[in-house]
């Protein structure tokens, strides 16, 4: 037992008492090893398999099964781009063509000063309505335009909170006008693109 | 008579921070409660629930009071679990009603608790939902401070426990049986049924295991009466449901509707139609899994049998509409990726036959396609569906089998032109 899960002892208890049987917590102690360390580590998984009294290989064998644990650092915000079909209806494809320029990375890479790691994933990520949607951290960006994931970038870089930049789900009548996010932005494909908006003059 | 349906789920949300307890309560919020620890046995909760005939919103319709009906009266314990792991492509629904309404899918999950006696229940909730899991846990604390939740709630001698569980991306979790595997603490591998939660679910023990939206439908239903629920929409598909509609609309989002709207009610005078000079080519009523619909089906009314009735399913009324612009083919790809990805790897045609699905879709859009691809595409989903442990076999095959009926004639082109003749799929 590390001496960092030896200090977790009361969160790990507060776990474990969730459940009817022990082994339940192995989901949720995996979620706290990634939450501190940024990933899962070899020594969390022979920790978490000490708590549960299971073998480190059958700790492995769960963690492997689930795409959100990750077992290699990663950048400090990780990016995931949703390129399932309503996604990719409303631009996704673009959308990771202009991260990619962006950052400079190829999906599944970490930029060089360690801020970004990009990720493109098949997984639809319930926000079908604002298409194109990204996460960042788990948390939402809709109608991702070139613009507003540019503007999210720099306030990242500043080291603004990802929590107050988010995205909430939200009904038809709320979005018009534009959420919190911006103006609504063109559908890429949409017709009418490039088309003069402000009509004729004479 | 659509006129006279006034929302139910989403009544208030975008008007309301109906995430904040008081607020809840000003609009009647855990009255229902109230009154069944109070007033109602636990027999009374769900016969009134049975009596209503609410279906499932997960996808299956199977009548929930029905499905409580199951458990064994044995003397063991029994669970309630919630299914939060909304993952059906193009379904928005749950991740609405958990981070705008929490406390009335909190007030179901205690109600449903309440009717089939939990000793405890969890929200298996998707791990990609951060927001909605800050946003239950805080409205979780709020219900526990104020005894909707917890030790003998609200003084009576009804005690219930939620234990908010965190998935971590896998989209067969959403299966009940991969639901369990994975809340035991194990793979989320789906085992095959019967046995059924009802008599052997987590840890071995009767289980109910119902979808957000379904529980969230509860409150009303015991505060305004079976018969009121049962009013609302098809006669044997009835109450409010969550249409989520995503892709070539102009006006995507959820739209709470009764039952048994036609299709082109919700798609024209709810989502806005289509763009200017643009047709429908084909619809997914019922999430990515769904066979899809064309145009001539339009007038069907979005209910479980009407959408059966017409070759597909209403599942998780997800609608992603395509149209006239859209590459078939490439559509049918992004699907098959998915799929195959998901593919939990237990049963070979599954596994297998997902990915050999993709590759050859795959090979036909980089401009590979062969002749013959197009009769081992079409012998695919028979080989595939209903071979399975579970349905995400039959789930990964919904597009394809379905467009080589309505589309083959687009599959054929881009084989022999080696492209797709359409405009660019996207910009």
């Amino acid at each position: 037992m590390t001496p960092e899960w030896a200090q977790r002892r009361a969160v790990v208890d507060e776990i474990l008492q969730r459940y009817p049987e022990r082994r339940s917590a192995i989901m949720p102690l995996l979620h706290l090893a990634q939450e501190s360390r940024g990933y899962v580590a070899r020594e969390d998984i022979e920790a978490i398999a000490e708590i549960l009294a299971m073998t480190p290989a059958q700790v492995e064998s769960v963690a492997s099964f689930y795409a959100l644990y990750v077992r290699r650092p990663r950048g400090r915000h990780t990016l995931t781009v949703c390129s399932n079909l309503a996604c990719v209806l409303g631009g996704a494809r673009s959308l990771v063509e202009h991260l990619r320029q962006r950052l400079g990375v190829e999906p599944g890479e970490t930029t060089d000063d360690g801020l970004f790691t990009l990720q493109v994933t098949g997984e639809c990520l319930a926000a079908c309505d604002q298409a194109p949607v990204l996460q960042v951290d788990g948390y939402y960006v809709h109608r991702a335009s070139p613009d507003k994931v540019d503007r999210l970038l720099e306030a990242l870089r500043r080291g603004v909170p990802m929590a107050e930049l988010a995205d909430r789900a939200a009904l038809p009548h709320e979005a018009e006008g534009g959420a919190q996010g911006g103006a609504r932005p063109e559908t890429p494909a949409g017709p009418g693109k490039g088309a003069r908006a402000d009509g004729w003059r004479l | 008579m659509a006129g006279a349906f006034e929302p139910i789920l989403t009544a208030g949300i975008g008007r309301m921070a109906l995430e904040r307890i008081e607020v809840y309560e000003s609009q009647g919020g855990y009255e229902a409660l109230r009154k069944a620890v109070r007033q109602m046995t636990p027999q009374a909760v769900q016969k009134e629930v049975t009596d209503s005939n609410l279906r499932g919103r997960g996808g299956a319709g199977f009548p929930t009071g029905r499905k409580w009906s199951f458990l064994p009266d044995d003397g063991r314990p029994r669970y309630l679990v919630c299914n939060a792991d909304e993952s059906e492509p193009g379904t928005f629904k749950d991740r609405l009603l958990l981070e705008r309404n929490p406390h009335l899918v909190i007030e179901g999950i205690m109600l449903a608790g309440y009717a089939i006696g939990a000793a405890r229940a969890f929200v298996y909730l998707r791990g990609e939902f951060r927001q909605a899991y800050e946003v239950l846990q805080r409205a979780l604390a709020e219900a526990r401070r104020r005894s909707y939740v917890g030790d003998r709630v609200l003084g009576s001698d009804f005690s219930l426990e939620i234990v908010v569980h965190r998935g971590a991306g896998a989209y067969i979790c959403g299966e009940e049986t991969g639901l369990l595997s994975s809340l035991q603490g194990g793979r989320g591998e789906p085992r095959l049924k019967p046995p059924f939660p009802a008599t052997a679910g987590l840890y071995g023990q009767p289980t109910v295991v119902n979808n957000v939206e379904t529980l969230a439908c509860v409150p009303s239903i015991v505060s305004r009466g079976a018969r009121w629920f049962a009013s609302i929409g098809s006669p044997k598909s009835p109450g409010p449901k969550i249409f989520s509609v995503s892709g070539r609309v102009r006006r995507p989002g959820n739209y709470e509707l009764p039952l048994g709207t036609p299709l082109r009610e919700i798609l024209f005078e709810h989502a806005g139609g289509l763009e200017p000079g643009r047709r429908i080519k084909a619809v997914q009523p019922g999430g990515g899994s769904s066979a899809i619909l064309t145009e001539a089906h339009l007038d069907v009314a979005m209910d479980f049998d009407s959408v059966a009735q017409a070759g597909s399913m209403l599942g998780s009324a997800g609608v992603i509409v395509l149209d006239d612009r859209d590459c078939i083919v490439e559509a049918a790809q992004v699907l098959a990726e998915f799929y195959a990805h998901e593919s939990c790897g237990q049963c070979t045609p599954c596994r297998e036959g997902l990915h050999w699905a993709a590759r050859v879709l795959r090979r036909i859009v980089a401009g590979g396609g062969r002749p013959e691809d197009i009769e081992v595409l079409q012998s695919l989903p028979s080989r595939i569906a209903g071979r399975t442990i579970c349905p995400l076999a039959d789930a990964g095959v919904g597009f394809l089998s379905s467009s080589l009926k309505y589309f083959v004639d687009e599959y054929r082109a881009h084989v022999t032109l080696g492209r797709c003749v359409r405009e660019a799929y996207v910009a």
